[in-house]
């Protein structure tokens, strides 16, 4: 495991300064308005445009996402240049599915840790209603001896071996949320963990419908000041993430069929996280270059982890990464004062708070490292999470970072944790303090 | 290699034994044909026939464009006929020369190409222009001065590009860009830039073939085919503007109909309509105003203020069309209001405005991203000008001026979009109120080319001037006018208005006041112009303005405005609407009061211009003619209000105001500024009238 708790000691220190998100856009029928790179600039351009310094001034500029456009490959350099970085700052994109986000971040924190850069912009973006419809296999096979058969006899033969099936389009999202190792999709992760640690669909309805619940108090309350409005070219505008339903209800809940393991599963479309479309960005700073510019930060990003374990079980990924990350800084789960933990599944959340709270399953997966207890309830997604705010797979990482540290300072308390799981069986965990 | 310089030419022979001769006319910024060029022309070409070179590639010699057309200032004042037809036979020659000369030709075009300088372009054999440089535009700007081409356009151009494509570049004086030159025959080939030069020096090695003009293009232009499509253009021009007002364009339909079918014949009458056109007073007028148009830009370059950062708050219709303007014309722009659904509607007519003017996509996107959304108006803090657009109320402007002013940068220029409030009231409880400009625009935006700069007690000149610059670098034509009520415009134009609905409440139906104004040239009725102001914000002005200047607000005008009849926004004012259209049935033909409404009309509106010279609310007379053409669009032809004072001449028309002051009261009482003639003559050298 990550030795190496006394180089970390040496190293800069990371501020995350300022960070801003578009509304997260609940995905209907077709392609959204906003292509990604729209959504990056909106969000992008607020936030720069916030601060004292110039554009120019960001040494690189870092992004994740999962389905970039057919025209939005190495999304980050166009946001680098179309935000006025200037054609001299580097750019480039990560992908590590749902954690895309944080991952950038986490890129974006060693840069400045090894002291290679002094403020970078990093973030994440999806538009997953943008996700293409591909053509089958059997389908580009045939145009390409279509393409190739010249003579008109050879074309009517092509023409005879051409099927209906072919036509079948693939649906790139739903391949994306199926893991090609063990063949699940990632509801049916969710469903193993559910029956691993006897979560109820009744459970899970709850913590969905608290979502919803807590996702409405904070817009009405005005918490998700991280929030940049959108334009669109009707005369109409979105200022809060549009999957927040007022009418979600343990009641209502309950009549939704089970999604991805029929009749008798507990995961729904209800007490799932949704699919949808938004951009997340994030200003990290070092210590020079918040004396510099006189900058007054969130919170100090102290550390990332990453940890990995059995596809199957992916949901699991935030105790895999954030057990040995407190353990790395002598903390227990009641030091932590913030969570924000992904709800990618209401199920999938509960299973993990489960497992923390199960003291043999946790020594046998970490050993002395182990770090056990109860996660209370007022101190987790307090506004609400994925569930009712919506899941953009490459932006979720750094929302989750940028809202755990407005949280902190909204309460002015000192530690954050924002964690969350990796389709393919992985889990992110970042720890941020404020002092 | 070899190398000659004239005054105005250079040749260059390289070594493939072809001559580049490059067009660069001493003492200009940008190439005009004046006479002394076109003289050394005859020169060049003689030395061209001694070297017989492979081939001749003119070029210009400077970074600003090819050619602009003609020198205007040799036609002001316009010279005798017999002098015009003469030079234009001179020019003619050479053009003729250079067509005829034996070895190819090719114009190399990069940057614009207009007039006369496409006139040249077109007497080579062949052209190529550069496809991927915004600055590359052809064009015969010639109609918007009330001419049409005079140096063998007329013929060439139809013999490029067919008579359906080069009577449409004639008619309506719009620039093309390289790729559509090329698509309808106009160039050769439209090429990127880097390979300019290999394109030109293939076409003269023959290994270029050149581009032909569509071959239904071709048969328009032939024996049966002329008069009929003559006779179908001179329809259409006819729907489009009156003869009368407007004569080039039928003129050059005309042209074309009796010539189109012989070089020599059409070539010969192009020279004497041009002479002709350029006696004309439309003409005259026209090129005085183009003239008034380049003082009015040159004052603006006094300061240097390109691309600056733009706040602007308020997203009504008027701060949100400045911002989508500022933002298209390249400024960096934050649009602030109190809340995103004040917002919205601005970005949807932005996203209108941007599909309509910006075909490609990309330069689309780079302006949208350009114009953005603060709601929490952070973009004051770093903006060069911040532009107030707020509801016209004092108080709630000096508010929000007093928390503005201690986040602006030391240098930002402060402006108000204000149609009313005098400057002094708003520059109260300002620690700086020198940086305080009136910065008036009218609506809509973005085609109303006026923008009065509104200097208060306190103004400095400095920001007077940078505001200037920026409507220079907006493409707006900065009027300087002193902060009094109404500024310029709106207090020349309301008495004009009111006296029209004093007509309506006299019996006077308001289709026939709107049509005899059109006839005298107005885009807009005075009553239609109500209607689409509003009258509502009619009622406003003319309230504050009656207050300050006498006169009475007309009764009607309050009526409509008690019964919620406000104009074109409710759809029912003077008239009714229906998708933005009068449904109202309209009385046609003259009434047989022409003069009467004209003179009522008018002479209320030159009285007040009058008032404002007396008061030197504006330097000059000329001032007050850009403000009222740009701004209103006073009708052009006729020069402007001084223009038409001076036309019909002041004594008869101070005599009509006495004759009318008896029957209609003080409105008509002349001014003390008709006692002096220096405020209504012009200051710049004009045309005689």
């Amino acid at each position: 495991m990550a030795l190496p708790g006394a180089r970390r000691q040496s190293e800069r220190p990371v501020f995350l300064v300022d960070g801003a998100r578009t509304p997260f856009l609940k995905a209907l029928a077709g392609p959204g308005f906003f292509s990604s790179i729209d959504l990056t600039i909106a969000a992008g351009r607020a936030l720069l445009q916030r601060q004292p310094f110039a554009p120019e001034e960001v040494d690189q500029v870092i992004m994740g996402c999962v389905m970039p456009g057919i025209e939005e490959s190495n999304i980050a350099r166009l946001a680098a240049l179309r935000l006025g970085c200037g054609e001299t700052t580097p750019a480039f994109t990560v992908q590590r599915n749902c954690a895309s986000g944080m991952q950038a971040a986490d890129c974006a924190l060693r840069a400045i840790q090894r002291g290679d850069s002094e403020l970078v912009l990093a973030g994440g973006v999806e538009t997953m209603s943008h996700a293409p419809l591909h053509l089958s296999r059997e389908m580009v096979t045939w145009i390409g001896q279509w393409n190739s058969s010249r003579t008109v006899p050879a074309r009517l033969r092509m023409l005879g071996r051409l099927r209906p099936q072919f036509l079948k389009p693939v649906i790139a999202l739903l391949r994306g949320l199926t893991d090609p190792i063990v063949g699940l999709s990632m509801g049916q992760t969710a469903e193993i963990i559910a029956r691993r640690f006897a979560i109820t669909r009744t459970q899970a309805d709850e913590f969905a419908a608290a979502s919803h619940h807590r996702a409405l108090a904070a817009q009405q309350e005005d918490h998700f000041g991280e929030i940049v409005p959108l334009f669109d070219d009707a005369g109409n505008f979105i200022a809060q993430d549009t999957g927040v339903r007022s009418d979600s209800t343990v009641d209502r809940l309950a009549r939704l069929r089970p999604a991805f393991d029929p009749e008798f599963g507990t995961v729904t479309a209800g007490n799932s996280s949704q699919i949808s479309d938004g951009a997340a960005l994030l200003l990290l700073a070092s210590e020079n270059a918040v004396s510099r510019w006189n900058l007054t930060p969130l919170a100090r990003i102290v550390d990332v982890q990453w940890a990995a374990l059995d596809p199957r079980e992916m949901g699991l990924g935030p105790v895999f990464a954030t057990t040995p990350l407190l353990h790395r800084h002598k903390l227990a789960l009641r030091n932590i004062d913030y969570w924000e933990i992904n709800e990618a599944f209401a199920a999938q959340v509960l299973a993990c708070l489960a497992a923390w709270r199960d003291a043999s399953y946790c020594k046998q997966h970490f050993g002395a490292e182990a770090v056990t207890g109860e996660i209370a309830t007022e101190r987790l997604n307090v506004d609400g999470g994925a569930i009712a705010l919506g899941h953009p797979v490459g932006a979720t990482g750094a929302r989750l970072l940028l809202h755990v540290a407005r949280v902190l300072q909204r309460q002015q308390t000192k530690r954050g944790v924002a964690t969350l799981c990796i389709g393919g069986g992985q889990g992110g965990a970042a720890l941020l303090e404020r002092d | 290699m070899t190398e000659q310089n004239w005054r105005n030419w250079r040749i260059r022979i390289d070594d493939g034994n072809i001559a580049w001769l490059l067009l660069d006319v001493a003492e200009q910024k940008v190439n005009v044909l004046s006479s002394d060029t076109i003289d050394e022309l005859r020169a060049v070409l003689d030395q061209v026939q001694t070297d017989r070179p492979r081939g001749v590639v003119i070029a210009s010699g400077k970074s600003s464009g090819f050619a602009a057309g003609a020198d205007i200032s040799e036609f002001v004042p316009p010279p005798p006929a017999a002098q015009v037809g003469a030079r234009l036979a001179i020019i003619h020659e050479q053009f003729d020369r250079l067509a005829r000369l034996s070895v190819p030709t090719v114009a190399l075009i990069r940057g614009f190409c207009l007039g006369g300088g496409l006139e040249l372009a077109l007497a080579c054999r062949y052209r190529v222009a550069a496809k991927d440089d915004p600055a590359t535009r052809l064009g015969f700007p010639e109609v918007q001065l009330g001419l049409h081409p005079g140096a063998g356009g007329t013929w060439r151009s139809v013999q490029a590009c067919g008579p359906l494509a080069a009577m449409n570049l004639m008619l309506t004086g719009h620039t093309i860009d390289a790729s559509k030159a090329e698509r309808i025959g106009l160039i050769d080939r439209a090429v990127p830039e880097r390979h300019l030069e290999t394109a030109a020096r293939r076409f003269i090695q023959g290994e270029s073939r050149p581009h032909r003009p569509p071959l239904l293009a071709r048969l328009t232009g032939i024996g049966v085919a002329r008069p009929v499509l003559a006779e179908v253009l001179r329809r259409q021009v006819r729907k489009q503007a009156n003869p009368e007002h407007y004569p080039a364009p039928h003129a050059l339909v005309e042209l074309w109909r009796q010539h189109g079918g012989s070089a020599r014949t059409m070539l010969r009458a192009e020279r004497e309509s041009f002479a002709q056109l350029l006696q004309s007073p439309q003409s005259q007028q026209l090129v005085r105003l183009f003239r008034i148009q380049e003082r009015l830009k040159e004052a603006g370059r006094s300061e240097r203020f390109s691309a600056p950062r733009v706040h602007v708050i308020g997203a009504g219709t008027m701060g949100g069309d400045i911002a989508a303007w500022c933002a298209l014309r390249g400024c960096r722009v934050t649009l602030q209001d109190r809340g995103a659904k004040y917002l919205a509607p601005a970005f949807e007519r932005a996203h209108k405005l941007y599909r309509q003017r910006i075909r490609d996509p990309r330069a689309r996107q780079q302006t949208l991203d350009r114009l953005m959304p603060d709601l929490a108006g952070n973009g004051a803090d770093r903006a060069d000008i911040v532009i107030e657009a707020i509801v016209e109320d004092r108080d709630i402007k000096r508010a929000l001026f007093a928390e503005l002013e201690p986040r602006l940068q030391p240098e930002a220029l402060l402006a108000s979009n204000t149609s009313s409030i005098p400057l002094e009231q708003l520059a109260e409880g300002l620690s700086d109120p020198s940086r305080l400009v009136g910065l008036h625009f009218f609506n809509p935006v973005a085609s109303m080319r006026l923008v009065e700069i509104i200097s208060g007690r306190d103004t400095a000149a400095t920001a007077a001037n940078r505001a200037a610059a920026f409507a220079v670098f907006l493409d707006r034509l900065p009027v300087p006018v002193r902060s009094s009520p109404g500024f310029l415009i709106n207090r020349i134009l309301l008495p004009y208005m009111l006296e029209a609905l004093h007509l309506v409440t006299d019996g006077v139906p308001a289709p026939v006041i709107d049509q005899t104004m059109r006839r005298f040239g107005m885009p807009l009725g005075p009553v239609e112009l109500a209607d689409t102001v509003g009258l509502d914000v009619c009622l406003s002005v003319a309230r504050i303005l009656t207050a300050q200047f006498g006169g009475e607000v007309p009764a009607i005008l309050e009526q409509k405005v008690v019964q919620g009849r406000l104009g074109k926004k409710t759809q029912r004012g003077f008239y009714e609407y229906r998708n933005g259209r009068i449904v109202t049935a309209a009385t046609s033909g003259a009434s047989g009061r022409d003069a009467e409404i004209t003179d009522r009309l008018l002479l209320r509106l030159l009285n007040e211009a009058l008032a404002c010279l007396r008061e030197q609310v504006v330097a000059d007379a000329d001032l007050v003619d850009a403000g009222m053409v740009f701004g209103t669009g006073f009708a052009p032809f006729r020069g402007g209000p001084m223009a038409y004072l001076r036309s019909r001449g002041a004594d008869e028309l101070r005599a009509r105001l006495h004759e009318l002051s008896a029957g209609w009261g003080a409105g008509f009482r002349p001014d003390a500024g008709w006692d002096d003639p220096r405020l209504w003559q012009h200051q710049q050298e004009g045309p005689n009238e």
